[in-house]
């Protein structure tokens, strides 16, 4: 480690494993270029792998771990080519200050769009099969021999011929020194033994025994808390505040404006932190959005149902004509709600600013975003600014948003050299979220005298996630200059054929079109995104179209789906394993839907009974076609965990507005299910393998679980929901 | 995972483990109050995992957060603050309490249970043990209170149905970990 050649890359080396090595190092990571002495540091063999001498294999591992087990999947991934022992192998997050300083070695750190293995697979491998070869390299300088001669198991390298062995940890140090092999094989998936296999998770220990240390178990010498409140109205401000009123109250250190629209007191405990913030008098200017209510977006979002002008994002034929001269046609209006992620653990950093140096300490999805809020935030250069990451107590999309980190560093620059633990109260999470989008659709379907579909038209009238948080990025993968302005995102599970949420069903007039209408309620990414409501759409009119012409619904879709295997594939799957068009038990109703997503294919079968104005799922069956399968075990988790966050959203979940503002506070009026409520889950995993793209897991199956179970109350009750959630209807959950 | 923060507070780590010595309190009170606090806080003695701890507090402060933050025991989590999730459940006399809704002052005289104070003598409790054979946690965030809910539940009726548990386990899990929950619940039943 201390003689490496290239002089850059060893004082970010050293650096680096000082920081993950046990060196008890300060506050502040040393950065740039400057030489540091590292002896007793642990030896990183290229940037993915730290081995230390006892064996044991540290992975790198730079996306988010918020429960979706990307942390154990890409460990599989690193350890299969690297031929280590899997009992061994323990993972550390690098700092986005690290990645900088190594011009981004771990490349992308974002954790959203179930990108944590399909995107990185390839190169986090390749980290992996260099090491090996590195390590292999400095057993054989040892011996005098070739590589080429050595084989290596479980982090044992062998000559056989001569019948000597060491292990990866007594030659770390010196493969350590050696230049990275470059384009090293890959082994083929059918050769896996770590990877593709049930494996347990690395981090669930400490989870079981209190000991996990989550964003809001952080605590640092001297450290205060401080409890924020924005304004409820998006986009008011920030008046007045009367902090005499509530200074002499226990505990409290200090009333910050925080930024334009938000207030925080600072004290020594949060409790006493929120309590005096609720005593704290706080005037708002609240603004022209204070007009706005759920009612007036619905209206808005409605008229968009028939504006002449909209973005295209998928068409072929004529719609319009086909449907103009269409035998029969059909048409229904759906329409979806705002919803908050309301993740387990409410949105917390903690920060220390001193006048040279900002360091947050946080859970989120995208450490890199958040070390750009933090130095924006701290007004800091880059080299004096860092992120460490937390295990996420949730994420579900809300974490790759940095509002929270900006917040703690806005406080703690106003108290320099105390470090601010800033926690949002469950009420603060709930009504400063980034909302599921809300999106309105109007389908219409038709048909030729033979009851063949010849027409569809999707119009959807509703907001986009990309104009609000990257309206450079509008426009992205689109060159038709009338789609100037589009969000492709909107789309997800209706593109063309071709990108990474296509839509399936061949109609030979299609158009799907978007009328972009954006409230000023901040929409974000939430699990799954637009295929949630695009799937119910989509799905459940693709059984009133079957139903129309009385075609079996299974039938329907399948003929729609010819030439499309992997679409197939996971329907047929789901509907072999429910028993569709065998008998179903007495008073059991069953409904079907598929999607593909994040270049996943999905499908989902369920089983429901109606009663009492309860709807009861009995039983669904999920497949997924994500390619290749790193993790079964945590596939088929991250399947039934989707699921209930679906179905909490269709069953529940509601975020309303009323003058400009959100009006659920907490849990009591924003139901999530609890174990009572929870079917019977079946996981069905058909990974196509070959050379396709990999499909992502965490989200991917959202967005079946709801139409099949629309569908099956349809056929227990001739009743046909659009619009959501079901409470509204006086639908219940048994 | 890189622990940068592990070496910012010795006290903290020591203060997490199971079983670990206690800190003093003065140094307790240290680490979690920084310096001196302003009026309204009374002396109140609780009995924690076992020892008595006494700390510095408003009476009417919730238990969850005079065990998080005056008392530095971080396993117990806020999710709602209002009853609703469960994500603060630890045993009070060995009944599951939401601990977000409980003033300190209630608490005294009563026998706490956190989960870093579920394993006895190093040997983890059945429940947990049974959450790792089914590799129950995602996030792992509700875990602990869904853990002593469930630890509450056996200790009183060893051999749940699913209508016991129904009726009785109703955290909230955002992850959705609840075909494992019960799985494991029953193998910790039958252990």
């Amino acid at each position: 480690m201390n003689t490496v050649a290239n002089l850059n890359r060893r004082s970010f080396l050293i650096t680096s494993a000082a920081a993950s090595g046990g060196l008890a190092v300060g506050l502040a990571l040393p950065f740039g270029p400057e030489k540091a002495t590292a002896q007793t540091s642990t030896p990183e063999i290229g940037a993915w792998v730290v081995i230390k001498p006892d064996d044991t294999v540290v992975v790198r591992v730079v996306r988010s771990e918020m429960g979706q087990g990307t942390v154990t999947g890409l460990c599989q991934l690193v350890a299969e080519e690297l031929e280590c022992d899997w009992d061994k192998v323990t993972w550390e997050y690098p700092t986005p200050g690290e990645s900088v300083a190594r011009k981004r070695v771990w490349g992308d750190f974002s954790t959203g769009g179930s990108r944590g293995i399909r995107t990185s697979h390839q190169y986090v491998r390749a980290g992996g099969a260099a090491a090996r070869e590195m390590l292999k390299q400095a057993a054989a300088d040892q011996w005098g021999v070739s590589a080429a001669e050595l084989t290596v198991s479980k982090g044992v390298v062998t000559h056989k011929a001569s019948n000597r062995s060491t292990t990866y940890g007594k030659v770390a140090e010196a493969a350590s020194k050696l230049e990275m092999p470059q384009d090293v094989k890959l082994k083929d998936p059918k050769d896996w033994t770590i990877a593709g296999k049930p494996l347990k998770r690395l981090d669930t220990t400490d989870k079981v025994v209190g000991k996990m240390i989550y964003g809001m178990d952080v605590k640092l010498p001297g450290m205060l808390n401080a409890a924020v409140k924005a304004c409820p109205v998006f986009g008011g401000l920030l008046k007045s505040f009367d902090d005499a009123k509530v200074s002499s109250l226990p505990g409290v250190r200090k009333v910050v404006r925080v930024n334009d629209s938000a207030v925080a007191v600072v004290a020594d405990t949060w409790w006493q932190a929120k309590t005096a913030l609720e005593a704290l008098p706080i005037v708002w200017d609240e603004g022209e959005n204070a007009k706005v209510s759920s009612a007036t977006i619905a209206a808005w979002l409605k008229e968009g149902l028939d504006a002449p002008e909209a973005f295209v994002g998928n068409s072929n034929g004529d719609a319009i004509a086909a449907l103009a001269s269409a035998v029969k046609r059909v048409e229904a209006v759906y329409g979806y709600p705002y919803q908050n992620h309301a993740c387990m653990e409410p949105l917390n950093a903690t920060a220390l600013y001193t006048l040279d140096k900002c360091d947050v300490w946080t859970g989120t999805q995208n450490a890199e975003a958040a070390f750009a809020a933090v130095v924006e935030a701290s007004g800091l250069p880059a080299a004096k600014c860092d992120v460490h990451k937390t295990i996420l107590g949730g994420g579900f999309g809300r974490r790759g948003r940095s509002d929270y980190v900006a917040q703690a560093v806005s406080i703690a620059k106003q108290m320099p050299g105390v470090p601010i633990k800033l926690i949002w109260s469950r009420e603060e999470d709930m009504t400063h979220g980034t909302y599921h989008p809300v999106m309105q659709a109007k389908m219409v379907g038709g048909f030729d005298a033979n009851n063949n579909l010849t027409a569809l038209h999707v119009r959807l009238s509703g907001q986009s996630i990309v104009a609000n948080l990257f309206p450079q990025n509008l426009d992205k993968g689109d060159t038709n200059p009338k789609n100037k302005g589009m969000d492709i995102l909107t789309f997800q599970g209706l593109q063309r054929p071709g990108l990474e949420h296509a839509f399936g069903y061949t109609i030979p007039n299609l158009l799907i079109d978007h009328s972009m209408r954006n409230p000023h309620v901040p929409p974000g990414f939430w699990r799954g995104v637009n295929i949630n409501q695009n799937a119910i759409f989509m799905e459940c009119f693709m059984d009133e179209l079957a139903q129309s012409v009385g075609q079996d619904e299974l039938e329907f879709r399948r003929k729609l789906l010819s030439g499309l295997p992997r679409n197939l594939a996971v329907l047929n799957a789901v509907a072999e394993r429910i028993g569709w068009g065998k008998p179903a038990p007495e008073g059991v109703h069953r409904g079907l839907a598929q999607m593909m997503a994040f270049d996943s294919y999905v499908a989902a079968a369920a089983e429901v009974s109606v009663s009492g104005g309860k709807i009861k799922v009995h039983r669904i069956v999920g497949a997924t076609d994500c390619t290749y399968a790193v993790n079964p075990a945590q596939i088929e988790r991250q399947v039934a965990g989707s699921f209930v966050y679906g179905l909490s959203a269709l069953f529940y979940q509601e975020c309303t507005v009323k003058a400009g503002a959100i009006e659920q506070t907490n849990f009591h009026e924003y139901n999530s299910m609890r174990i009572a409520e929870m079917p019977k889950i079946e996981a069905v995993i058909v990974p196509s393998g070959g050379n396709s793209r990999w499909g992502g897991v965490g989200e991917p199956t959202i967005c079946v679980a709801a139409p099949a179970v629309l569908n099956a109350y349809f056929k227990a009750t001739g009743q046909r929901i659009r619009s959501f959630p079901l409470k509204n209807h006086n639908i219940g959950m048994a | 995972m890189a622990s940068l923060f592990k070496y910012l507070d010795p006290i903290f780590y020591i203060t997490i483990r199971p079983n670990a010595p206690k800190p003093q309190t003065r140094r307790a009170r240290f680490w979690a109050l920084g310096a001196a606090t302003k009026g309204g806080n009374t002396m109140i003695a609780l009995t924690i995992n076992g020892q008595t701890q006494n700390i510095e507090v408003d009476p009417n402060t919730p238990l969850l957060w005079a065990l998080r933050e005056q008392v530095g025991l971080t396993g117990t989590k806020y999710g709602c603050g209002i009853a609703q999730c469960g994500a603060c459940t630890v045993h009070v006399d060995g009944a599951a309490t939401r601990s977000c809704v409980l003033p300190v002052s209630a608490a005294v005289g009563k026998q706490i249970t956190t989960i870093e104070g579920l394993a006895q003598n190093g040997v983890l409790h059945k429940v947990q043990k049974a959450w790792i054979d089914h590799d129950v946690p995602q996030c792992g965030y509700c875990q602990s209170g869904m853990i002593m809910a469930v630890a509450a539940l056996l200790s009183g009726k060893p051999k749940p149905t699913d209508a016991d548990i129904n009726a009785t386990i109703t955290n909230i899990c955002r992850c959705g970990t609840f075909q494992q929950v019960r799985e494991a619940i029953h193998t910790a039943a039958n252990a």
